[in-house]
């Protein structure tokens, strides 16, 4: 029982990943497969933005660069040089992992406002260089040769394959986030947030640990891009790196709180619920861009710690339990 | 040799005016420390603004400008008062979303109202000869109107009331304060100021080139790389800033596919935010 009530967030977090896990074999809709596959993609898009932005305190606009990065090299691994998906994925998740990790130690080092615009930078440097990079296809991109789904039993098993290959990838991301935040590491990072020199003079080896931060937070994004343009059989630039992705991914973070497991889940969550309502309402669908936008600001301007952050701060019962 | 020429010309006039555009970017840093993520919108705004001013009402496109300066300083001001001043003492964070989710609005509202197909001001008033180099007189006039916009500015901040105001609130707003200046009037005005130089440049950019409501987003990140290359908050740094832009993208082609321009000048940016983070020219200005 002690063990069940020391660690509430990690359970409350993996019950609703395995509901979502589980949602497609309860309702046996392939359709809401591929709803769901879209909603656990951004809960762990999210979920690894926020190592870095919610815990310590990078705001990066350029992350999708890792998903795309890792989708390109992953595909490319795939269709061009015959890998089985498994080495792919782990391919495109060291390579955005080494993306970061040489970025990162450069970019790192700039503070504020001149950090996030770095990153932009690094996307959109990214994404010019792919645009240009012939064995990639340039810019029309790569088509996957139908064939390849074969060894996986065929498209149609393709598809659900990539869909638990996901469920597993966020409850990898969630464990990851939660140790991050319970462990020592979190500890200094979450000192880095608040205060970057002060947390020097602490003992805090701030340059390694953001450093590291940036690469956890970059893995699996990549691992993610390899699977999902596997799955989307076509990859180019502008699906790969499309800059307000990652915009998104902060909204996410803001709206069910930065710096806590439990918050990125339930807002990216929230976030697809909502979009997927606008997207089918007939008089919303043409301003589902500035609805997301008056939202955005709402929560920026009246709460801006997202949904478990505004619960934590009202009742000390539930800052005990909800992390 | 002509070729060259040409070119460097063609990429020296444009360069004014992306460093107008760059201006308003690099003055709303400077008075207020935020980066403005709606800037892209604002200048598709000011593209907007004009194409209506002269299809739909005949008014001359230059004048036309004029009205569209004067729109976007109090569209600016406006949005100074709803979205950023409840959040200009928050992190950074805070105002880079804010300032996005204005993006967001104008982007959602601009595509259901204007589509995303191309529009065009039909408008020509020939060529001229600078040279040996033949370059439409749109853009010789852009330039002009460029290098007059900046020049007033810089008077404006230099000798006028108002303009010491906002110098004394960049410098230090407390201090400002105490001496009566009335801060946040002169932060909302810096934002209208920073939204009118964005809403001209895209004006000027109307008058040659075709746009989309999207089509901002591009000016925007090269406005980023200028205001970088000149320093972040130093508005003279910023209009050489868009010429050496300017000169770049018009010799890159010769050298290499065009599409390669891009990738140099993002490096570019990255290296320069690394290595001299207060641009080739100093910091505030």
């Amino acid at each position: 029982m002690k063990f069940l009530r020391q660690h509430t967030s990690l359970w409350l977090s993996l019950a609703v990943l395995l509901v979502m896990g589980l949602w497609p074999i309860i309702t046996g809709n392939a359709l809401e497969r591929e709803t769901m596959f879209t909603v656990l993609r951004s809960v762990a898009l999210a979920s690894s933005l926020n190592i870095l932005l919610g815990y310590t305190g990078y705001v990066s606009f350029g992350h999708v660069v890792f998903f795309g990065l890792g989708g390109y090299v992953g595909f490319y691994l795939i269709a061009a040089r015959h890998w089985s998906l498994w080495t792919a994925i782990l391919a495109g998740g060291a390579a955005a992992g080494l993306l970061a990790y040489l970025v990162g130690s450069a970019i790192l080092r700039l503070r504020g406002a001149y950090f996030a615009l770095a990153t932009i930078g690094v996307n959109e440097a990214v994404r010019a260089f792919i645009n240009n990079f012939e064995p990639f296809g340039g810019p029309t991109g790569m088509t996957m040769n139908f064939k390849v789904y074969k060894a996986y039993g065929g498209a149609g098993a393709a598809l659900e394959l990539s869909f638990y290959i996901l469920v597993a990838l966020t409850i990898l991301v969630v464990l990851i986030s939660y140790w991050v935040r319970t462990s020592k590491f979190g500890l200094g990072l979450l000192a880095i947030r608040e205060d970057e020199d002060a947390a020097e003079i602490m003992g805090v080896v701030a340059p390694s640990a953001k450093t590291w931060a940036y690469v956890l937070s970059a893995v699996i994004p990549g691992m993610i891009g390899a699977l999902f343009f596997f799955k989307n059989g076509t990859i180019e630039p502008g699906l790969a790196f499309p800059l307000h992705t990652s915009i998104e991914m902060i909204v996410m973070i803001m709206l069910g709180g930065q710096g806590t497991v439990f918050g990125p889940i339930l807002g990216a969550a929230g976030y697809e619920f909502l979009r997927d309502a606008l997207l089918v309402s007939p008089f919303f669908k043409n301003m589902q861009l500035a609805i997301s936008g008056v939202l955005l600001l709402i929560i920026v301007l009246f709460i801006p710690r997202g949904l478990v952050g505004w619960l934590r701060q009202r009742s000390a019962k539930v800052r005990r339990w909800l992390i | 040799m002509d070729a060259i020429l040409r070119s460097l010309i063609d990429g020296l006039l444009l360069g004014f005016v992306y460093g107008i555009a760059a201006m308003g970017l690099t003055l709303i840093w400077g008075v207020m420390n935020v980066i403005n993520l709606s800037h892209g919108s604002l200048i598709a705004l000011g593209m907007f603004s004009v194409y209506f001013l002269f299809t739909g009402l005949g008014i001359h496109p230059y004048l036309a400008i004029v009205f569209t300066a004067v729109m976007g300083l109090l569209l600016g001001m406006l949005i100074y008062a709803i979205a950023v001043h409840r959040v200009i003492n928050a992190p950074h964070l805070s105002t880079l979303l804010a300032t996005y989710a204005v993006n967001m609005i104008i982007l959602g509202v601009g595509t259901a109202a204007f589509t995303t197909s191309p529009y065009n001001v039909d408008f020509d008033l020939g060529s001229v000869k600078i040279a040996s180099a033949v370059v439409p007189t749109t853009r010789l006039i852009a330039a002009l109107v460029a290098m007059l916009v900046a020049g007033g500015l810089y008077l404006f901040l230099k000798y006028s009331r108002l303009g010491r105001y906002i110098r004394a609130v960049t410098d230090n707003r407390d201090a400002a304060e105490i001496v009566g200046v009335p801060s946040s009037q002169i932060l909302a005005f810096s934002f209208g100021l920073g939204t009118m130089l964005a809403a001209i440049s895209g004006g000027l950019i109307a008058t040659f080139f075709p746009f989309t409501i999207l089509a901002g987003s591009a000016y925007e990140l090269k406005s980023f790389v200028i205001g970088v290359l000149g320093g972040l908050g130093n508005a003279v740094g910023s209009l050489f800033g868009g010429l050496i832009l300017g000169v770049i993208e018009g010799l890159v082609p010769m050298a290499m596919p065009t599409t390669w321009t891009p990738v140099l000048e993002f490096v570019l940016f990255v290296l320069i935010l690394l290595v001299r983070p207060t641009g080739l020219f100093g910091g505030n200005e």
